[in-house]
């Protein structure tokens, strides 16, 4: 399973040079900000916009080829859609909306899979109401049912999180994690949310001013502090993966063991040796040359310095890898071993005199850590 | 309760077969007309909004005039159309509908493409996205959710072809129990001496006949919107 996209684009004055591929199944999220072009991205991809030049392909099904005159239409690609606005038929009823696609498509889910996903998608009691009696989260619902119904190669989901309130949110997320995690259909995921990303995604493409920057794994990439739209004051950081070691008696955090190293996290609420993944901002990380004593902060972990980038403004961004023996650096770059960011002022980082190679002490406290998001 | 008077009954039930005629034989090709106005893009487009509105701005008589130089029996198109079909528009009934469709055809047309242009565009997409082709998109989506606007159009054409009297008149002349609806009627009555009060009994029946038309075309719209709300 593989989508390949390679495309050029040009509108009034916007330019758009995107080339990305998606390995494998699973959520790729297409992050960027407002105004990047991740709209038009999906579009084309979708087909409802038609590029300069450059080709679109799921697996061996070429969607677009400029060079060869090829743009299948978009009723034949085969690519499910969740738009941010829901877009269901005012008109129809629940389960009318969710059967359109099912109806018109020769090639059906199973019985049995189409119960599945209703089952999953708690709609059995909205079946025959209208859209306009229905809750954001229940019509997002409804809307992911129809494009899920429809058996597409390929699922496009615009920002359908991004009209919905915080609880709402909640509220459809452990859905799309059951997407994720039970169906094989790749999911291109827009969003300009971080914590989306760091919850849902596999792999991330990250675009920025109409041009895709750089494409990765969720962890390579949520850890890079180097692209734009991911360097913002309150979003660069790093996600870890943890397992779940134990939890203390009265559930008032919970242990987790990440690269060797234990965690404590507030408490997650789930049973032992499930895995999460943590996300740490890198502006809720400090940095100690000795283990500080007699603290508040509960996560003291010995790391090696492995680079500190210098960038314009008054911060520096320090990346450290957990472990402090000889070759450590070394174990980072070859056996993924984890690494965590800071960032501190730059009279921070001189009045400690941090340099790369130097053992130090990242310190985390426990209330910063994300650790709402799992992994599978 | 006053009792009708043959001849007032016959022009009331003229008037309802002419108007009810003409709107449903008018209305199927309103909604092709509105829809390639609302939806399409196209060289000449203008032209064909113009003629379609043509009637709203054109005095009925001449309307009637033009019909009547164009269908009359030894008129080309109309000698054909007598010849091949057996179809005579001029001194009859069916000539007063043809009157009364063209005339009210830009209510029809307006009140659909109102409806048809606020449709979200985004609806067309997800359907597309979804497998529905540009025919299946036109009845599963286009006609549904234009339905309001249909019903509107042809309820206001209705009202507006009951009264229509110019174009009737001079196309079809004025025969009783041919031609001669209730504004015909009405204009006899007025023409006749003594006739005042058959005049103002038509009127009477004429303003019922539009109060009861509104009431209903109300009641249509609000089940029609409870249905279909967008």
């Amino acid at each position: 399973m593989s989508i390949g996209v390679n495309l050029e684009h040009t509108f009034n004055d916007f330019r758009l040079s995107a080339e990305f591929s998606i390995p494998e199944p699973g959520i790729t999220a297409l992050f960027g900000p407002s105004g990047s072009g991740k709209t038009t991205l999906v579009n084309m991809i979708a087909g409802l916009v038609r590029p300069d030049r450059g080709h679109i392909q799921i697996n061996d099904h070429v969607l677009f080829e400029h060079s060869r005159g090829i743009n299948v239409p978009v009723r034949e690609r085969r690519v499910g859609c969740v738009f941010q606005d829901n877009r269901l038929f005012p008109h129809k009823s629940v389960r009318d909306n969710l059967f359109y696609g099912a109806r018109r498509n020769p090639h059906k889910l199973s019985q049995d899979e189409q119960q599945a996903i209703l089952a999953m998608l708690d709609i059995a009691d909205l079946m025959d109401r209208r859209p306009n009696l229905l809750s954001g989260g229940e019509k997002q619902r409804v809307a992911l049912g129809r494009a899920l119904l429809s058996n597409p190669d390929m699922l496009l989901l615009d920002e359908p999180l991004s009209a919905l309130d915080h609880a709402r949110k909640q509220e459809i997320l452990p859905y799309l994690e059951w997407l994720r995690d039970h169906r094989k259909v790749p999911i291109l995921y827009v969003t300009h949310a971080v914590d989306e990303v760091a919850r849902l995604a596999d792999h991330m493409v990250v675009i920025d001013q109409g041009k895709t920057l750089a494409t990765g794994s969720v962890f390579e990439m949520l850890g890079r502090t180097d692209l734009p739209p991911l360097s913002g004051r309150f979003d660069a950081g790093t996600v870890l993966p943890a397992r779940i070691v134990s939890r203390d008696p009265k559930a008032e955090v919970s242990f987790l063991e990440c690269g060797g190293q234990r965690l404590v996290v507030p408490y997650l609420g789930r049973p032992q040796s499930d895995k999460v993944r943590l996300h740490v901002r890198a502006r809720d990380v400090m940095i100690a040359r000795t283990p500080p004593r007699d603290i508040s902060a509960n996560n003291i972990i010995p790391v090696t310095i492995t680079k500190i980038s210098d960038e314009p403004g008054d911060t520096i961004d320090v990346t450290m890898c957990f472990g402090q023996d000889a070759d450590a650096t070394l174990l980072a770059e070859t056996s993924g071993r984890p690494k965590i960011h800071a960032r501190i002022t730059k009279w921070s980082g001189s009045r400690l005199k941090l340099q790369p190679h130097q053992k130090v002490f990242a310190v985390i406290k426990s209330v910063t850590v994300n650790g709402q998001l799992r992994d599978r | 309760m006053i009792s009708l008077t043959p001849a007032e009954i016959e022009a009331l039930l003229l008037s309802l077969r002419i108007s009810g005629v003409a709107v449903a034989c008018a209305l199927p090709f309103a909604v092709i007309v509105a829809t390639t106005l609302a939806l399409g893009r196209f060289p000449g487009r203008f032209v064909l909004d113009a003629v379609v509105h043509l009637p709203l701005i054109l005095p009925p008589v001449v309307m009637g005039y033009l019909l009547l130089i164009a269908l009359g029996t030894r008129a080309p198109l109309g000698a054909w159309l007598y010849e091949t079909f057996d179809l005579r528009f001029v001194f009859s009934w069916t000539g007063a509908a043809l009157a009364s469709a063209i005339v009210s055809f830009p209510f029809q047309v307006r009140a659909i493409r109102l409806s048809l242009e606020n449709v979200d565009h985004g609806l067309y997409q997800a359907a597309e996205t979804l497998g529905a082709g540009p025919i299946d998109r036109f009845f599963s989506l286009t006609l549904p959710l234009a339905l309001p606007g249909i019903i509107a159009g042809a309820i206001t054409a209705f009202a507006a072809s009951l009264g229509e009297f110019g174009a009737i008149i001079t196309f079809v002349s004025n025969i009783p129990g041919e031609t001669r609806t209730l504004p015909l009627a009405i204009y006899t009555a007025i023409q006749t001496p003594g006739g005042e009060l058959a005049a103002a009994r038509l009127a009477a029946l004429s303003i019922g006949l539009a109060f009861a038309g509104l009431l209903l075309s109300e009641i249509a719209l609000r089940r029609i919107r409870k249905r279909a709300v967008s």
